[in-house]
This record gives structure tokens, sequence and C-alpha cells, in this order.
């Protein structure tokens, strides 16, 4: 008789092994890919249930139907691993911040994996288990997802699509459109941190710094201010183009100016130093764990507090006003006492960094 | 930020602006070039003009490195990246710069020709030792500042014997440029420029010294002041040229005695001797060509200079006619007197060089100060 086992494979070589083309085919290595490394990592009843989609509870929201909300953000950093994150938890963390800053509390995340051909496994396993950490410390299971593989040289090691889906509370309506002159701008803390950490790994430019990727998931905070009853007209994440980006596109899509001023803005000396270093603006640099508040004048102090009071708030600051202004522009007053435009930022300050 | 902070002072700001307040004597205007593209910067990112009385008016200076390449020059760079072979490096900057037809050396790179940026001509060395069956040229581009990390850079190809490394050399002097504007007859249409002193550069005389700048005060009766590029060096730089003004004085002094001595750093300047001579001619964008002006290989080098080895002619390519770059290099026009400006030529879509650099006049005034225009 022989003594092949029925059904035996040879189990995944995560220590050595590596993405072929065969992984993103479709048959016994896909599947075998997906039950030890994915699930292993990820797996939950949703994930669990095998087929080509997962079948979720609608949320109810007392007697009505809940309103969604719907993020989806594909992710290329380079480098994949950086100080304070990886590629793996950025995913879950910036779809999940999507979600939050529209007042929405997260549920559920899908997960797209573009793999290039040659990628270790033993990386790979890493970068999912670090999504799965911050995944399950966020308490929203990814319930689907899919792998692809790419010959070599097609794609950059592996590329991760991540979705969200949320529910709104009622009567919250978040959004660019409710900001009005008169409004106060805040920050949750310091700006330029995700952008500076992979900047300090870039192949040509290694400079030592202790400076760490602020990736966090932001819904706590969003729930946290919400509590309050503050009036909160808008939530942005700060992410690529950094805090000047946002500030603009809130600008343009309310019809109002900004009145920013520098000296208030939190950013680490670490950061300003490397900024000066590489001629970057630090309002240019991208975050990945920040949030910007406009609200009411006169809720500032509290959505300020209640942002202080949060361990991912702690040195929050009211930097600036919206204001009238037909042109739009997002200005600073400088620390120096001019004044100056801070506009959209034009081409690319930074290899990709998200 | 130890010994940054301290430059940017606002309460300083503030006193020195009342200086520059008193000085300014009824009924006299001052007008004062800043050369360096480094200047231009501060001013518009620190919004000093605003701290300036209506007699004080700052104009632009030609000094930002890629906003004078004319467009022959990048041509030459597309051409070369053209081959397969070539591995073109060069500073950020300089890939926007518009070449002829639409190009750039960024559309050049989508294109398929292998061009990186570079922060160091020492990584373009590493990346000739890398690819040692790939020609490897570093685009040279920039002011004294610049030319000795070039210098460098061949002095370490010729020692290593990396024969398949060569630079394309557009480095430019300063001095010449600044002549070549005292001289220069306005253009028809144009108003005759008035300068009354000019803001010395920073960094630049870090590398050539104070003296270089003697002939502007003792030939011209131009006052100089050499300064830092924070914000408070450009004020105490303003306030002692108007001194100077005030005073009848033509005198080259020293703002920026922290980092510039009269001799300048000597063995920088050696290097620089040691690979460069001066050319007998170099087109400049907006100055036209101006004699003595950049550096070429000494024959010694001969076989690091792109230029010979790809057999390569140079062509002036006239600039886009709405494009009033020229004008603004010279400091006759100022950005917002451009009809394109803004509308057109917008730092995504440059037309001319002063929109490309954050250094450019252009794109200074269009990042940092439209909205006086706009409100104006």
């Amino acid at each position: 008789m022989s003594k092949a086992k029925r059904n035996y494979a040879r189990p995944l070589d995560i220590k050595n092994g590596a993405i072929d083309m065969s992984h993103g085919a479709g048959g016994r290595a896909m599947a075998q890919l997906i039950a030890e490394l994915f699930m292993r990592h990820l797996g939950n009843g949703y994930l669990g249930q095998g087929n080509d989609g997962a079948v979720l509870p609608a949320p109810l929201l007392g007697e009505q139907a809940a309103r969604l909300v719907m993020s989806t953000d594909c992710h290329v950093v380079s480098p994949l691993f950086f100080p304070g994150g990886d590629i793996g938890s950025l995913s879950v963390h910036g779809t999940l911040n999507d979600v939050a800053v529209m007042g929405a509390k997260p549920l559920y995340l899908s997960a797209g994996f573009i793999l290039e051909e040659g990628f270790a496994l033993e990386a790979l396993d890493r970068i999912v288990a670090s999504m799965a950490r911050a995944a399950s410390l966020a308490g929203v299971p990814v319930v689907t997802g899919d792998t692809k593989v790419v010959e070599r040289g097609k794609g950059d090691g592996v590329f991760i699509t991540t979705t969200g889906v949320g529910v709104l509370p009622h009567g919250l309506d978040l959004g660019g459109a409710q900001v009005r002159a008169g409004d106060v701008v805040l920050v949750s803390g310091t700006l330029g941190d995700h952008g500076v950490a992979i900047m300090s790994l870039r192949e040509n430019l290694r400079f030592a710094s202790d400076i760490v990727s602020d990736s966090a998931a932001l819904h706590g905070l969003v729930a946290h201010l919400l509590e309050t009853g503050a009036d909160i007209r808008c939530l942005r994440d700060p992410t690529r183009g950094g805090l000047s980006s946002t500030l603009n596109e809130i600008a343009l899509h309310a019809g109002v100016g900004m009145m920013l001023h520098e000296a208030q803005i939190p950013i680490k000396p670490a950061v300003a130093s490397a900024c000066e270093l590489l001629g970057l603006d630090p309002l240019y640099v991208a975050n990945e764990g920040k949030l910007i508040a406009i609200c009411a004048a006169a809720d500032a102090q509290r959505v300020l507090r209640a942002m202080r009071e949060h361990p991912l708030g702690v040195d929050a600051a009211i930097i600036g006003e919206v204001v009238a202004d037909d042109h739009h522009f997002v200005q600073l007053t400088t620390a120096f006492g001019g004044k100056r435009i801070v506009d959209w930022l034009t081409g690319d300050q930074l290899p990709r960094i998200c | 930020m130890k010994y940054i902070d301290e430059y940017r002072d606002g309460a300083l700001a503030r006193t020195l602006a009342q200086r520059i307040q008193s000085l300014a004597q009824a009924g006299r205007s001052y007008s004062f070039m800043e050369f360096c593209g480094g200047h231009t910067h501060a001013i518009s990112r620190y919004g000093i003009a605003n701290l300036l009385p209506a007699s004080v008016h700052l104009v632009h200076g030609p000094g930002c490195p890629v906003c004078v390449l004319p467009i022959g020059r990048i041509d030459m760079a597309i051409e070369i990246a053209r081959n397969p072979e070539v591995i073109l490096c060069t500073y950020g900057d300089t890939l926007r710069v518009p070449a002829s037809q639409g190009r750039s050396l960024l559309k050049a790179k989508a294109a398929g020709s292998d061009i990186r940026m570079v922060y160091s001509t020492l990584d373009a060395i590493q990346i000739a030792r890398n690819n040692p069956a790939r020609e490897v040229v570093f685009l040279a581009i920039g002011f004294e500042t610049t030319t000795p990390p070039t210098a460098m850079a061949v002095l370490k190809a010729h020692q290593e014997k990396l024969s398949n490394f060569s630079i394309l050399c557009c480095h430019v002097l300063t001095p010449p440029a600044m002549a070549q504007i005292l001289e220069s007859a306005p253009s028809q249409g144009e108003e005759s420029l008035r300068i009354d002193g000019f803001i010395g550069p920073a960094h630049v005389s870090t590398v050539i010294g104070s003296q270089p700048y003697e002939v502007f005060s003792t030939h011209y009766r131009k006052p100089v002041v050499i300064a830092g590029f924070e914000p408070l060096d450009v004020m105490q730089a303003i306030a002692m040229l108007m001194v100077q003004v005030n005073e009848g004085r033509a005198e080259v002094e020293n703002e920026f005695t922290r980092a510039v001595t009269p001799e300048g750093n000597l063995k920088a300047q050696a290097r620089v001797a040691e690979v460069f001579e001066l050319r007998s001619s170099f087109e400049w964008r907006g100055l036209a060509t101006v004699p003595h002006s950049a550096l070429q290989l000494r024959e010694t080098f001969a076989a690091f200079d792109a230029e010979r080895k790809f057999g390569l002619i140079y062509h002036s390519v006239p600039d886009n006619k709405a494009c009033e770059c020229g004008a603004v290099l010279r400091g006759v026009k100022r950005p917002q007197d451009c009809k394109i400006f803004g509308t057109v030529c917008t730092p995504e879509n440059p037309i001319g060089s002063c929109m490309v650099s954050s250094e450019g006049a252009c794109a200074a005034h269009y990042s940092y100060g439209r909205f006086e225009t706009a409100s104006a």
C-alpha cells in the first residue's frame, strides 16, 4: 500500500519560502497560502464562511436602518517596514481612519493583496500578523479578501487595498460642506512624523533619527470627541500632502479661506530639523494618525480638552480659524510676523509613503 | 531648532522692521536686488515684504540654479538620457524644468529613460560603481555652491578610473551674472532697472568669499551686503544697505560673518580650480550669452566630459514667446507682470523655468505671496 497520505500537502515554508506564480493561480497553492497564512492571522467567523463574499448582519440603530459609510484605500508604501509600523498596520489604520473621520463606527474591513513573484513568505507573514494585530486592537475584523500574484518586476513586493464599512449615528453629518467662516481649526498632535520616518529610510538619504511613524487608528479618538456633543463640522486625517493639502481641499469645498498661526502648529523638534535639512515643509508631509477637527468657535476649548484627554491627542492644539475669502486661500501668519499662503502641494515631496 | 530659531525670531523682526522704517528717508526710495533664490524664497516664505515700508523695493535676481538653465541644455540632457545604456542623475528640481516641445526630464523618465534624482554627487558615483556596464552621466548644475561637490566627484572618478562616469557641466558663476545685469540695456518695451544695492549671496559666498564682490562697489558704485538665508539675515542686510545708501557709501559688507570670510573656502576653490576652467561663453536663460560666466572641465579631465563623450553640440532654443522669465530673471519685470503667470503657467504646468523651483521668483510668488496680488 502506498505510504502517501490522502490530501497531504507540505506545509508552507514561511521561513524560507517565496511567493511564486502558483500562489495566484487559484489552485491548491493559493488555497494553502490563504489557509496557512492569511486565515491563521486574520481568521474569524465571517472570513471563515469561505465564499466569494461575506454575509454580514446589517446594523440597526433603534428602529431605523442605519446609514453606512464605506471607504477604500490602496497602500503602496516603500519601504514596507518602517519605524512605528509597516504596510500591514498602515493598511488597517488608513482605511479605518477614512471611515472614522466621517463620524462612523467602523465595523468591517476587506483586504486585497497584490503580491510580487519572489516575495518572501516570511515578510508576508510579518505583514499579515501586523495587520491582524492592528485590526484586533481596533476591534474591526477583516471579513473578506483577495490575493493576486504578479510577475517579478511588475509589483513592489506587496500592495494592499483595504475597504472599510462603518455605521453612522443618526443626525450626524460631518464634512467640508458644513465648515463656515468663524469656525476654529484644531489638530490632534504633532505633524509630519510619518513622512519623515519613511524619509529617514530612503535608499540614498538614510539619516539616524528616533522619529517613528504616527500610524494609529483614530476611531476611538473620534468617538471620544463626538461624545462631548460639541458642534464639530468636519474631521479629516491629513495623510498624503499633509495639513496643507487637507485644509486646501476643505477650503475649496466649503468656499472659505483659513488663517493659520505658525507658532501654534505642533511639530516635533526632530521632525522640524529633518525637514530643514531636506528642504521640506512639515505642513506638506504625511501623517497617518492625526486628526484635523473644525468646530464652532464656541466649542473649540471643549474639543481641545477632549482631544488632550485621549492618548492619541495629548499634543493637540488650536492652530487657526476659518475666514471668509473668495479666493479660498489657506494663509499662515508666520512666527516671524509676516503672512504667506499655504498652497496645495505641487509635484511630490516624497516617494510613496502610504 | 538651535541656531535656526534665533534667526527667525518674531520679536527681533519687529525691532528690525522699526529700524528699517526709521532709516527710510522721506522722498527717497530704495530698490535692492536679492541675487539668490534662497533669499527670494525666504522673503516670500516669511512674508518679509509685508514688514517693509512702501519705499523699500526688493527686486528678484537670477540666482536660482534651475531658473537660469536654458532650454538647449535640458534638451542636451534629454538627448543623452535617450541612449538606453545611460543612467542620467541630477538634483530634484532639474527634473521639472521645461525643455523644448513640451518636454522635461520628468516626462523623458516616464517615457522610459533611466533618469534618477540624487541628493549628492557621490550618490551618482556610487551608481556608476554599481552599474559598470552602463554609462552614468551627472547633469551638474548650480552656482559656486554646488561646483565643489561636482569637482570632488570628478576627482573621485579620476582616482578610481571610473570610465563609465561623466558630467554634463552646466556650472555657472555669480559675479559675471551680476555684472551682466548692471551692464545690460533694457529691451524694447521694458523699463530700465534701478538697483541701489545687492543683497549678496549666502552659500555662494561661503565658497568664494566676499572679495569677488569688490568690483561692484569700486567699479559700479553699488553697495553689496552678503547675507544669510534666514529671514532676520535678510532684514539686517536691508537695514545695512539703507545705511550705505543714506550715507552715500558703496561698500562690500558682510552680514553673514558666521559663515563667510573675505577669502572664502580656499580648499574648495583649489579643488574647483584643479578640475574646471572658464568657458569662453555660456547661454543663460534670461541673460542671453554671457562671456566667461560658466565652467568647463579641464583637458586633464576631458574623459569625464559628457559633451565630448557623446559628441553633443549645444543648440540655443528660444523661450516660449508669452513667457517673461527672461525679464523676471533680469529683474525688470515682476512675476505678476507676466500675462501667463498663474493662468497658463503654474507650478503644476510650468511654462518658464522661474515657475519650477521653490527658489524661482514666479514659484515663490505663486506659492507664498499671491494673496497680495489677488487682494490688490
